[in-house]
Parts: C-alpha cells; structure tokens; sequence
C-alpha cells in the first residue's frame, strides 16, 4: 500500500510554503466560490487539508496502480490500430484511475468543472506521477493544454473544450514540432487556411515528435499568414479528434518514456478553431505553453530523481561486499549524498519556481477581472520576471541533474544495475529526454543568460541575501556571498570584452553559477524552516562553491582566439 | 426507471494484513489499538460494485450500512468520498460483544427500517473474523433471497439480477428477483479510488456524536448543507430487542485461543524424473496442500 505523497514528507514542506497563504488566498478570491461549488474552500486552512487530501488520492494511485504498471508499460508501449493510438494496458488502467478519481483538470476554474488548484499543487501532483511512471506523467500532464486555452481562448471556446478535459477526462496534445521546425519553431510550415464559405480554420501540413498526438484534444502551431516566414505568421489552433481529419503516420520508438506515444501526424483538411488573435500564435500563446511544459519537465525530472535515489539507497544499504554493506565506503555514501543534495536542491528551485508561476499567473487573471492597484501590477510584474528567468534555469539544471542522478543510480548498482532485473535501467533511458525535449539544455540557457545579463538573478539573490537567518546558518551565508562577489566580478569581465560569440561560449557556465548561488540560498531557507535540511545545504553549498571556482578560472583562462581551436 | 436503492453493508475492521509484532495481546485476542482501522477488504469490493450499478443506471442511490463504535463513521466518508450518496452508523454500547447473530439481528432490523431497496452488497467476510455469516444470516432474518461469492454483476432490471459466482473449481451464473442480499468475493475487482471533488464535498461529514467532540469552525456548514450529517441508530431507533443483542444476544463463547506455529517436521529427497514428480503432485492433492 505505498503512498508516493504520504511516504516523502519533502513534498508538504513544500506545499506548506509561507507564500502558498498569499498564493491561494489571491487564486480562492478570498474564497468567494464556497457558497456557489460544494467542493469549494471555506479558508485558507480548508483549501490546504483539501490540497493534502487530494494529493494522497495521487499518491495512492500512482504508488499502487502506476508504478506497478510501469515496467509492463516500459516493454509493451503503445501502437497504431486502425490509424489510433491504443495505449499499453497500464496505461490505460492508469489514466482510467485518475479520471475516475476527478484528476483531470485539477488547475481549471470550477465553473468548468475543475478544482482551481494552484500551480503548485499541480506541479507536486505531476512530480508524484513522474516518480511512478516519467512516461506516463506525460500522458497525464498534458492537461497543461486545457490551462493554455483557459488563459488564452474566447469564452465559446473554453465552454465547448474545457469541461472535456474536467468531465470526460480528455487527453492533450501540443502539436509544434515539424520535420523542419524542432529548436527553431518560427520555420513552422503548416498551413492553417480560413474556409470563409464554412467559416471556419482548415489546417493541412505534417507534424511530427507529437507527444501523445493521438489526444483528444490539440493545440496545433501552424501558418496562418500567407507569404510570411517567421514567427509573426503563426496561430494557435484547437483541433478535435472527433473529426478524424489526421491520419497516424508512425509511432517513434524510442530509448525511454516508452508508453508516451510519440507520433508522426498528417494533417488533411482538418477543421480547428483559432486561440487567441491571428499571429500571436508563437510570440505569445506557445511561449506561454512552453514555459508551464518546462516547468512539468522540471517535476518529471524530480520525480524521476527521487525514484532514482530512493533506489539507489535501498541498493547501498542491502548490497554487502567485503563483509559490510556498500553503502558504508566512503566512494559510496559520497555518491549517495551528492544525489540527495543534488535532489533536494531541484526540488527547492522547482517549487520556488512554480510560486513565482502562481504568483504572476493569478494577477494576470485578477487583473481580467478589475484593475490592479499599483503594488499589485507591482508585484505581477517582479514575479513575472522571476518567473521568465527561473523557468529555464529550472528546466536546464533539474533535467541535468536528473541524468546524473540516475547515472549515479546504476553506478551504485554496479553491473546488476545494467540489467533490465531493477527498475534503475528504465529511469536512466526516462531520464535521458528531459534535457532535450521542450527545448534542449542549450536553449535553455539562451533564455537564461537574460537573467544573468539583465541581473534579474542577482536581484533575487540579494533579496535572499537579506533573509534573517539562524546563527548556525550564518557561515553559509558568508560563503554565498564570497560565491555571488566572484559571479558578479565574472560576468563583468566577461560582458566587457562586448563579445557577443565569447559571451554565448560562456553562457552555460555563467547562468550555472548563478543556478549555484541560488540552490544554496533556497537550501539554507529550507533549513531555517527545518533544521534537517541545514546538512544538505552545508554540502551543496561546499561543492558549488568549488565548481564555480573551476568555472571562474576556466573563463579566465579564455579567450576569444581559443574559440579558433574550439571551432570545428 | 429511476435507478436503484442500493445498500452496501460495510465494517470497520483491524488492519490484519499489516500485521507488526504487537498485534496480538498476551491472552491471543487482536490488539486492536496497534493495528490501525480499515475499511473491510472485501465491503470495498461490495461498494465498487455497487457503485457500478449506479454508474450504469442514474439515479440509483447507494447508502453504507456500518455498525460500530463512533469511529467507524470514518468508513461511512470513505465511502461517500468513493461515490456512495450517504450513509448510516448502528452504534449503541449495548451492542458491544456482539457475534454474527446479535449482528446479523441489528443489521436486519436496519435493513427493514430502510425499505424499500432493491439490492444489498455486502463484503463476503471480514479479515477480522472470517466468519462469512453475517450477510446470509441477515438476508435469512429478512426473508429475501442472498447470492453468495459474487464476482460480477452481469446485469441487473427492476425484475431480477443475474450474477456471476466465483467458486472453488469455476464460476457459476445465477439469476434472482429483487430485493436480494449479494455477498462479494475477493476475486472480484478492487474498489475505485477516492473522488477528488467528492472528498471535497464530504470531508466535513460528521455525526452528531462526532460533531459535539469537534471544536473546529465548520459546524455551522452542517445546517446548511444537509448532506454532511451522517445519521446514527441506536437500539431505541431500531425496536430492538435487548436480549437479542450484545453479550446476552451472542452464543458464540470462545472456549480458547492458541498460538499456532507451523514448522516443517520432515522433509523428503526427490529426483527430476517425470514420474517422480508426478508422484509427489498426487501426494499433495491427496492430503489436500494443493487442489
């Protein structure tokens, strides 16, 4: 009877955050929705037992029913009937479980049958089901596409959409990727037409790496501007699977997350609805869509790496050589620690990210409603900007750690850990996607570097800077200071020099320092609100503070002639 | 057709699966404050089906028929957070002590306080106990027709129902009119999980009892939304007869409890002929360990 919510207290220290009280507070609109919804938050105190309470009916079901199936997923996958995509048997046990449990929906408005949950809560409830089956959480998270049409489309449109999602349990799919369009989306191709005798979109083109393309419901990038070439052309359509207007051309198989369909699809005269206004499609709308899918990337990789861990440490600790358990050699505690350090600060960087989410998403919306006051556009505006810069920087250090972290995981198994016999193989090949797709570790820090070149990190590291803190912790706070001393000496020297190439070649390293500093910082916050979080935070800390070093000095040591050498 | 009134019979009982080093008391009877409370395995198996007659025909109500002390109003919210539309708690001190008889006597004047229904599901047996009386003695004190061991409900009109039994060595098809009592074997498939938005809806349930310990902010939810109080019966509620119930109503007297530990006492050298290997099947379908 495993719970995954129940068994890893980590995830209420989170949700039990300070600023969840502001968070719900502003989302619950002082909980005005409890005479009209019987399921409906009566107060603060109320909405946090409710978000408890519904994140153990996720753990129970994805530690009995879709961790049990995840390995019979892993091998049997999904495959093509009649031009549909029929899910392996767990999956579609899984998916039938939470629909039944009311779990589809769970950010959207009541009103359109949802439970209004924060960010927050979603995003802990999408780290649980990573943890159970990464593949699967796909599957499941792409529900994010019922938030896109909530924020973006007409009021016609989310009638007829959204209660599909909450009632019916209806899958999503986000349908950007083209044969020629991956990183670079404004080479978009597809064509959407507007059919002014039947007044509606037509869409035609081929999509392809398409997430769970057969879903019910897509969200699909395509041209709608005739004669254009870049971003400014593209719209954002729905397009339902009732009208069968898309012919699945292939399933990809793949090295992991083997039971999410991933699918090769033709688009022929297929009727769609447009999101939105014309040519905002890429600028605005999938931007928007990109930011919450890397953001479920971030907890998929979380998931992904406390599965790891915990399989990791159940190994060390019953594995016995040279007469003891392995796990009491140095160069095997060492790596179990860097793993847990490793895991607790993703998490943290994860869960301030999705507050910021929640705190500037929930403004925006409030501010459909009636006009902000001038602190509050004040406030969406810096947690907008948080949000814009921690988003990649999130995506980019937790899917990276996630890989090392079940690098790791095998490595403590040794050879049986190569063998398809424990669960540890399959996390590594799940792993290995989260620092590609929704953008590779890559673009990620060309979307980051902003945060180090506009100093919207060292903005927010100064702020944590200011926190009190108990005197224990205070020897830390030196250190990260020293840290962000030599970050901010490092980027000057670097922006100096006005070399734009030189700058990208450092990019990486640049926004790592900064990921470094700002895990450190959120790590000695968890441990002024749990002292059991003070250790991790002294080992982080420790480690970080000699890989910015090395970082320093291999910047130091480089040039823009050395490029010439680098270059192929 | 409106649906159908459906009854599901439910206990309260020690977690015996989970069994830890304390879950026996010295004089053998079951540590209940080490173990903790669960709904009954096989009830759970009782509600997901009758919880699939509802899902098949709307409008049909299901109500949890629980007898306990206070506490066991938890099943009755665990069984409204699954689907099940209310519930009703038997608890009385005069209960205590009580066999399958004196049960199956409160149980039956609660059914028949309840009518009209059209079926009741009730788990086959409870892990605490494992007697399997208590649905059939209640449908004989009734006077309506039981099925036992059911593992599906294969269809159900307001004229009868037809179900699947799981037996020893197969299964077996039956039909019966309405009202019957349904009792539901392990093999049937597992409960649903708990509904997010019901939970939300029903969290706050309480009985009276429960509501006059509670000292949260919530109670005054309990005039307005009806639906959140969970009835309790007592015996005046039912007419019972007291001398049916409890101690005075319960025959069973349990003479003694021993400690029974298995350990092999012999042990036997075989080859991997096939003969050799056929021989010892034989042997153990005789003295019964397999078959």
């Amino acid at each position: 009877m495993p719970n995954f919510y129940n068994d890893n207290k980590h995830l209420k220290f989170h949700l039990s955050h300070p600023l969840m009280k502001k968070i719900i507070s502003l989302r619950e609109r002082d909980f005005k929705e409890k005479e009209e919804f019987d399921y409906a938050p009566l107060d603060f105190e109320d909405a946090m037992d409710s978000y408890e309470k519904v994140l153990e009916i996720v753990g129970d079901i994805s530690g009995n029913i879709i961790n049990e199936n995840a390995a019979s997923v892993d091998k049997e996958g999904p495959s093509i009937v009649n031009n549909e995509v029929k899910y392996a048997s767990g999956t579609q046990e899984n998916y039938e479980a939470l629909k039944k449990a009311g779990l589809i929906g769970l950010s959207l408005p009541r009103k359109f049958g949802g439970l209004n949950f924060a960010n927050t809560a979603f995003v802990v409830a999408n780290e649980i089901v990573s943890r159970a089956d990464a593949g699967f959480a796909n599957i499941w998270g792409l529900q994010d596409c019922a938030e896109t049409i909530n924020e973006f489309a007409d009021e016609d449109i989310k009638a007829e959409f959204l209660p599909k999602f909450s009632y019916e349990g209806a899958t999503g799919a986000m349908d950007l990727t083209e044969p020629d369009a991956g990183s670079d989306l404004q080479a978009v191709q597809f064509k959407a037409t507007y059919d002014k005798e039947n007044d509606q979109w037509i869409l035609n083109g081929v999509k392809r790496f398409i997430t769970n393309g057969d879903a019910d419901i897509s969200l699909v990038l395509a041209r709608s501007e005739e004669d254009t070439i870049d971003a400014r052309g593209l719209s954002l359509f729905v397009y339902d699977r009732s009208h069968k207007a898309v012919t699945i051309r292939r399933i990809e198989n793949k090295l992991g997350i083997k039971g999410s369909p991933t699918c090769e699809l033709v688009f022929k005269n297929a009727p769609a609805k447009l999101i939105g206004s014309r040519k905002f499609g890429l600028i605005k709308y999938v931007m928007s869509l990109m930011n919450a899918a890397r953001l479920g990337i971030g907890a998929q990789s979380v998931g992904i790496a406390e599965a790891a861990y915990r399989e990791a440490l159940k190994y060390a600790q019953e594995r016995s050589q040279f007469g003891k358990a392995i796990i009491q050699f140095p160069a095997v505690y060492e790596m179990l620690s860097v793993i847990k350090v490793k895991l607790f600060g993703i998490r943290s960087l994860l869960y301030e990210t999705s507050r910021f989410v929640d705190m500037y998403k929930t403004y925006q919306k409030i501010s459909e409603e009636r006009t902000l006051d001038s602190e509050e556009r004040q406030e969406m505006k810096k947690y907008q900007k948080m949000a814009d810069v921690y988003t990649p920087l999130l995506k980019m250090i937790s899917s990276e750690y996630c890989n090392q972290i079940a690098y790791d995981a095998i490595q403590i198994h040794g050879g049986t850990g190569y063998m398809k016999d424990f669960p540890v193989e399959r996390l590594y090949r799940d792993a290995r996607i989260t620092s590609i797709y929704e953008g590779t570790t890559q673009l990620q820090v060309v979307a980051a570097i902003k945060g180090v070149t506009t100093e919207a990190y060292l903005l927010r590291i100064k702020e944590y800077e200011k926190e009190s803190l108990r005197p224990e912790l205070v020897f830390l706070r030196k250190t990260l200071i020293k840290m962000t001393e030599e970050y901010e000496q490092t980027v000057r020297n670097v922006i100096e020099l006005k070399d734009e190439e030189l700058l990208d070649f450092h990019a990486r390293r640049l926004v790592e320092m900064a990921g470094n500093i700002i895990i450190g910082y959120l790590l000695v916050l968890d441990a002024m609100r749990d002292e059991e979080y003070q250790n991790a935070a002294e080992v982080f800390i420790k480690r970080a503070e000699a890989n910015n070093k090395e970082k320093v000095y291999y910047i130091n040591i480089t040039e823009n002639r050395d490029l010439g050498i680098i270059r192929q | 057709m409106k649906g159908f009134k459906i009854i599901v019979l439910a206990k309260q009982v020690p977690d015996t699966r989970n069994v830890g080093k304390d879950a026996m008391k010295a004089n053998g009877t079951v540590n209940r404050a080490a173990l903790p409370a669960v709904f009954n395995p096989e009830d759970l198996k009782a509600l997901e089906q009758a919880l699939r007659v509802k899902d098949n025909h709307p409008g049909s109500t299901v109500t949890i028929l629980t007898m306990g002390p206070g506490r066991a109003a938890e099943i009755i919210r665990e069984g409204l957070y699954r689907g099940a539309d209310d519930g009703i708690l038997i608890t009385d001190r005069k209960f205590a002590g009580s066999d399958t008889l004196a049960t199956s006597y409160a149980i039956s004047l609660a059914i028949k306080k309840m009518a009209p229904y059209d079926i009741i599901f009730g788990g086959r047996q409870a892990i605490d106990g494992d007697t399997a009386q208590v649905g059939p003695q209640a449908a004989e004190k009734i006077g309506i027709p039981q099925i036992t061991y059911c593992e599906e409900v294969i269809s159900i009109s307001k004229k009868n129902v037809r179900i699947k039994r799981r037996l020893e060595r197969g299964v077996e098809t039956v039909e019966s009119p309405l009202p019957v009592l349904v009792t539901v074997h392990g093999s049937a498939p597992d409960c649903r999980s708990r509904n997010g938005k019901l939970l939300m809806k029903y969290k706050h349930a309480e009985t009276v009892t429960e509501m006059q310990d509670n000292t949260d902010d919530y109670l005054a939810l309990h005039d307005t939304r009806p639906y959140l109080n969970i009835q309790e019966w007592t015996v005046d509620d039912l007419n019972a007869d007291e001398a049916w119930l409890g101690l005075s109503g319960s025959p069973t007297k349990v003479k003694k409890v021993t400690n029974v530990v298995f350990t092999a006492k012999e042990s036997k050298v075989m080859g991997d002929k096939d003969e050799e290997i056929e021989e010892l099947i034989k042997e153990l379908l005789e003295n019964h360990t397999i078959g």
